[in-house]
């Protein structure tokens, strides 16, 4: 398998007037093609800032840095900027990089339409529902072309039954577009049902403690959906619940 | 769409309650008015330290015939218009500044929170000996004035801009600039607004202190003038024209706030 993003050995300290935070110890992480890595750690143990250095938002202390190919970010938060509109905001990313091409522009129309935002292209943020808001922000990443999805807890501020259905539509959009992506949660059932291989980080200072490689059994498609109800989904859950289990004592 | 009964009667009652404080605010002031000319007349009150409305009613159609109001309206109104523009111009041009390094508003800030704790008005008669009497030195005042909290204003708006939103712009690779014009500056219009209103109140200060100070022309002039030769119809009338020129230009402003927000508000469908 051909390894499009690798992270070797790298660590990674803050330096802050109170004293310095080791966040990131030794850590070793592969995203291959076509697969979707999730990253499983407790609150506060680093996962944001792999997801910050992989896009140069952060420079790693030490350690080795390969990435093939060109990375898109998604955070929590939607930041659609409220008196843009929904075309505009989707806009953005291309307007920074100066490549605002007839392609580029028929592209993002493409995608409002498979999506289902084609009608709302000329309404502000302030209308649309949460998950409405989260596929815009999906879509004004992938404008810009990238080869690599960072997911940053990217449905976390819906609520549950949103929830369930933004990230079934999310990882669909991530299959047709035929994107690699990493998935950072603290969401057991969602990062299982979301990834191909789930790489558990341990507490603060934080390494790669152990690696999960997900293989369910569905009917027809795989979806998040349709992984919910697979027979190995809830040996996975076991599982890596007592690997969590660790640090909630 | 038909409105249903409960929700007509909500905006009838809506603007029923309206008119009746427009009503009761007119009454007030008429009142007023009317009970400060009917003790005047009946020699109630001493008409030579309050004058009355007829005698400043007089007196500002004098001036009006003459037309020497507008020459004395015009400038000031000129003066305080030079002096809020530029004020609020330099004021936020120099908080993108300080918003571009952080060093330099490390620098600036002690000088800033100083210069904004000092009451500017006391430095107006240097500034007058600085930049020389008549208008210059007027405007000179009236920017004085505001600019100072119009930097520390503008920087604060700016630097508690989200930092999540520049983040998704730095994940797209967008330099200082794109982040100032893209985010900070637009998502902070109606902030600039707000500064700007209260810029033209202090702008007026500065005009009528500086006129107080070496004008022969202006609103200040007028009142001071009256002030001097004890003609209180002179001084009351210039403060009924200023009331009036700053409110006109405040409601100006409030126009192009109801305008700004509208076009943001309305989807272009
Ligand atoms: N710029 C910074 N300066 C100092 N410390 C920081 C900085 N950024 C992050 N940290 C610290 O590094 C640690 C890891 O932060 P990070 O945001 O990567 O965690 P996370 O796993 O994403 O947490 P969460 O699940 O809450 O999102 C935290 O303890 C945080 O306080
Ligand atoms: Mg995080």
């Amino acid at each position: 398998m051909q390894p499009i993003i690798e992270l070797i050995d790298v660590s990674k300290s803050f330096y802050t007037n109170e004293g310095e935070i080791v966040v990131l110890k030794n850590l070793n992480l592969t995203l291959e093609k076509g697969k979707v890595l999730g990253i499983l750690g407790p609150s506060g143990s680093g996962k944001s800032t792999i997801l910050n250095i992989l896009t140069n938002l952060l420079k790693p202390t030490s350690g080795e840095l390969i990435v093939n190919g060109k990375i898109g970010y998604m955070f929590q938060k939607d930041n659609l900027l409220e008196w843009r509109t929904i075309k505009d905001n989707i806009m953005i990313g291309l307007e920074i990089q100066k490549k605002i091409t007839t392609e580029a522009v028929e592209k993002i129309d493409r995608l409002l339409k498979v999506y289902d935002l084609w009608d709302f292209r000329n309404r502000f943020p302030r209308e649309l529902s949460g998950g409405m808001r989260q596929r815009v922000a999906l879509i004004r990443t992938l404008a810009t072309d990238p080869d690599i999805l960072l997911l940053d807890e990217p449905f976390s501020a819906l609520d549950y039954q949103t929830r369930l259905i933004v990230s079934d539509d999310i990882y669909k959009i991530i299959k047709q577009e035929n994107k690699d992506a990493i998935l950072v949660s603290h969401d057991i059932s969602e990062i299982i049902a979301m990834s191909d291989t789930i790489a558990v980080l341990s507490k603060r200072p934080a390494t790669i403690k152990n690696t999960y490689q997900i293989e369910l059994t569905v009917d027809g498609e795989r979806t998040p959906l349709t992984s919910r109800n697979a027979p190995e989904f809830k040996n996975y859950f076991d599982k890596l619940w007592k690997e969590l289990e660790i640090y909630a004592k | 769409m038909q409105n249903s009964n409960g929700f007509n009667n909500y905006l009838r009652q809506q603007k029923r309650n309206k008119y009746t404080v427009i009503l009761i605010q007119t009454l007030i002031l008429l009142g007023s008015i009317v009970l400060w000319e009917v003790l005047a007349r009946l020699g109630m009150i001493n008409t030579f330290l309050v004058s009355s409305p007829s005698a400043i009613f007089t007196l500002f159609m004098k001036y009006l015939q003459d037309g020497s109001i507008f020459t004395h309206v015009g400038i000031s109104v000129w003066e305080t218009v030079l002096g809020f523009v530029i004020g609020t111009t330099l004021g936020i041009l120099i908080a993108i500044l300080l918003w571009l390094s952080e060093t330099l508003a490390k620098i600036a800030d002690p000088f800033l929170v100083v210069l904004n704790a000092l009451p500017k008005t006391a430095l107006a008669p240097i500034l007058i000996v600085w930049v020389g009497p008549g208008i210059k030195g007027i405007i000179v005042i009236a920017i004085t004035i505001s600019l100072v909290t119009t930097i520390l204003s503008a920087y604060n708006y700016f630097i508690n801009v989200e930092e999540d939103k520049i983040k998704m712009l730095k994940s797209f690779g967008a330099t200082k600039y794109q982040i100032l014009t893209k985010l900070i500056l637009p998502s902070n219009i109606g902030n600039i607004i707000n500064i700007t209103k209260i810029n033209i109140g202090l702008s007026w200060v500065g005009v009528i202190v500086g006129e107080f100070l070496v004008s022969r022309y202006g609103i200040g002039y007028l009142i001071v003038y009256g002030g001097q030769v004890f003609r209180l119809d002179l001084v009351m009338m210039g403060v009924v024209v200023l009331a009036i020129c700053a409110m006109l230009m405040y409601q100006m402003v409030n126009l192009i706030e109801k305008w700004y927000n509208a076009k943001n508000n309305s989807s272009k469908l």
